[in-house]
């Protein structure tokens, strides 16, 4: 409003003699530090808390310098190792059992084996078995010789590789563990063999499911938005609860409900035995499984679908099927054809937020999952916690964010940040 | 608006057909939406340690419905530190997250704000971020500052989950808001403050509440998070106390714990709802 003005205004001052302009402009400034300066708590504190913490997880994805630390001079040494297609020089072996000493003289060496041994499984045994016997190895001539005797998985080029490759601190080794790549004996890059192959296929499941889960919540809230949308507000409003109260309920009482109804002794199996559509021991096992997770989440996000939906088709002027209606066109036409295409926004805004909350599911899959309904989240859980793989984690976390990131770049640029609506 | 639903007296076999179809239909989609919360309280009063209905329940026999499930849940010191912890958590979350989110918000619809669209998608991204990468995070940082294991921590985390929804509920009660109110204001002689408090308070109240509330449930529902960062059971919320109770030994106390908590959230619902139809008529609009 001020700047189509501003340009009219050239050459007037104000009352103590400051071009207008100029004044404007500060006034104008003063402004937008005032509104920066209402956000700047909540940008901060998002900062600190959030944003932050997030970025220095994901740090571990790309750096990590035990092995720099604690096997400094193997790590040095590696530099007179120029022949790959050879072992290491005896400089590399010698420098190799100084470091190990060191590690076990401070009680490192587990913290260097795990590390070794997260990147090719089975080399924590080589290495602390070794290490129990450095200690008595007295005058040795070629240390070569006597890692190779102590074991021989020394004398393989793959385990000087491995531990070289670990040597930089800054590397995507990570990123190669979490899409199943590894380096072959020639320093390249290739597909883990098939059977080994973990988390490709879990991503692909994790898209999979949570496309079919976005589906099927299109599936069935498409219909009933148009009948919440179609009713009198009156009617819409009463009937608007059994939508919103899911949408309120706690996610683990929900989960716990879907527990006991699909349940092997639970309440739908209990009501076909009596059916007598199955016999009572050939109760099915609706639960621990895919299937038990895609229910479940069905109905967790159904919510998140409709509320978009029904916002969208409540501006849907009536009169449009009538038109088309009058016009000859039979009902079902008049829908796909004109009612339909006016949804499209609403069908965006809900299934890329159904699909963007899906990706990133974890506690649905965790409880009623079983082996087969376990998504990407639940790997990141386990190698945060179990196997305490933390480089792993983040690495699987920092691709799943960035797919997270770019869902919701796309529903910003489709949808509008600013239309978030919560019911 | 009825014109869609109710048939004219031409309507075609199948189109009649249809119509049935449709709300037999839609009846079905609303039953699996609602069953699964409903099914949960009466099984709740199971007299026996079961999770289906016994044949004495469905026969409405007396003795088969009790309150024991719920007299357990009470006298649990676990959960009723579990309860303790939730509210003082989510007390003190939504507290947090209502002023720096109103704050935000009242920034966010200045028409001066400067880059508005990005900073918003900033604010909003917490709801979006998967919060298992959030509880990661978490978890190395507050090892690193030392707060693992405190009720502060999980207050400082869940805050920051809860801002998004009080900055989305505020900015779209500000959408409506009439700009030229505050230059009356402050020609009628009220300076910034009293402006804010006479004026724009009540009129953006419904939406600051509705905001709260959502920030309440977020708190008070978060389980992920706290399974990273609370290792100790005194420091357990009642998601997390349910969590156990789901992965370890089932016991139909959570059932009991779960009919609580959806009275809860039917009571934060109502005064939703209760909200949204005040705001309306200060706007204006008849209530519907």
């Amino acid at each position: 409003m001020a700047q189509a003005t501003i340009d009219e205004l050239q050459g007037l001052t104000t009352a103590d003699g400051t071009p207008l302009r100029r004044a404007l402009h500060r006034a104008e400034r003063r402004a937008k530090i005032r509104a920066f300066l209402l956000v700047t708590p909540l940008l901060v504190f998002l900062a600190v808390t959030f944003i932050y913490p997030i970025a220095q997880m994901l740090w571990r994805s790309i750096y990590d310098d035990t092995i720099v630390t604690l096997l400094p001079n193997t790590v040095t040494a590696f530099k007179d190792w120029t022949d790959r297609d050879q072992l290491p020089p005896e400089s590399v072996f010698a420098a190799f059992a100084v470091d190990m000493k060191q590690t076990r003289e401070d009680r490192t060496i587990g913290q260097v084996a795990t590390r070794v041994n997260f990147e090719e499984g089975g080399l924590r045994s080589i290495f602390t078995r070794t290490a129990r016997h450095i200690d008595d190895a007295k005058n040795v001539t070629s240390w070569r010789d006597w890692f190779i005797q102590e074991n021989p998985d020394w004398g393989k080029l793959n385990t000087w590789a491995t531990i070289e490759r670990l040597g930089h601190a800054y590397s995507i080794l990570q990123y190669l563990a979490a899409t199943d790549r590894q380096y072959d004996d020639h320093g390249n890059i290739v597909m883990a063999p098939e059977e080994t192959q973990i988390y490709v296929p879990i991503f692909i499941r994790t898209l999979w499911m949570s496309l079919l889960v976005t589906l099927l919540t299109l599936l069935l809230g498409y219909p009933i938005s148009y009948f919440l949308a179609t009713l009198p507000i009156r009617t819409s409003n009463l009937l608007m609860i059994m939508v919103l109260l899911p949408f309120w309920t706690s996610l683990l009482v929900r989960t716990t409900s879907w527990i006991v109804i699909l349940g092997k002794e639970g309440v739908l199996n209990d009501i076909l035995v009596w059916l007598g559509l199955i016999s009572d021991d050939g109760r099915i096992q609706m639960i621990y499984n895919q299937t038990g997770t895609l229910v479940a989440m069905t109905q967790i996000l159904l919510p998140f679908m409709v509320l978009p939906l029904y916002s969208v088709m409540k501006t849907i002027s009536p009169s449009y099927m009538r038109a088309a209606m009058s016009l000859g066109a039979p009902r079902f036409l008049a829908f796909w054809k004109v009612y339909a295409p006016n949804t499209l926004p609403g069908v965006g805004a809900g299934a890329l937020l159904v699909f963007i909350l899906s990706i990133g599911y974890y506690i649905t899959p965790a409880l009623v999952g079983g082996r087969t309904g376990q998504m990407i989240s639940n790997f990141i859980a386990f190698h945060m916690q179990k196997s305490l793989n933390w480089g792993l984690a983040a690495a699987l976390g920092g691709i799943l964010l960035a797919g997270v990131l770019l869902l919701y770049a796309l529903y910003n640029r489709l949808v509008g940040v600013e239309k978030l609506s919560l019911g | 608006m009825s014109v869609l639903t109710t048939l004219p007296s031409y309507a075609s076999p199948i189109e009649k057909i249809w119509y049935v179809l449709f709300r037999v239909l839609c009846g079905c989609v609303f039953l699996f939406l609602i069953a699964p919360i409903l099914i949960i309280i009466p099984l709740s009063f199971n007299a026996e340690p079961y999770f289906t209905f016994t044949h004495e329940m469905l026969t409405l026999h007396a003795s088969a419905f009790s309150t024991r499930w719920y007299h357990l849940f009470l006298n649990d010191a676990r959960w009723m530190q579990s309860v303790e912890n939730s509210i003082i958590v989510a007390f003190f979350a939504t507290l947090l997250a209502t002023v720096l989110g109103t704050l935000a918000a009242l920034g966010l619809s200045r028409s001066h704000m400067p880059a508005r669209t990005f900073i918003m998608s900033v604010l909003i991204s917490p709801m979006v971020v998967p919060l298992i990468i959030t509880a990661a995070g978490i978890y190395f940082f507050y090892a690193s500052v030392g707060l693992t294991g405190s009720l502060l921590g999980i207050i400082l985390a869940h805050t920051a989950l809860g801002t998004p929804f009080v900055v989305i509920t505020v900015t779209a009660t500000l959408i409506g808001f009439d700009q030229s109110l505050i230059r009356a204001s402050a020609m009628l002689g009220a300076n910034p403050a009293t402006t804010f408090r006479k004026v724009i308070m009540p009129l953006i109240l419904p939406g600051v509440i509705s905001g709260a509330l959502f920030a309440f449930v977020t708190s008070f529902d978060e389980v992920v998070v706290v399974l990273f960062i609370a290792p100790n059971p005194e420091q357990y919320t009642i998601p997390r106390q349910m969590w156990s109770g789901i992965r370890e030994q089932i016991s139909p106390a959570i059932l009991a714990v779960a009919t609580c908590l959806i009275v809860v959230s039917i009571a934060l619902m109502t005064v939703l709802e209760l909200l949204r139809r005040r705001s309306e008529r200060l706007r204006g609009m008849t209530p519907q």
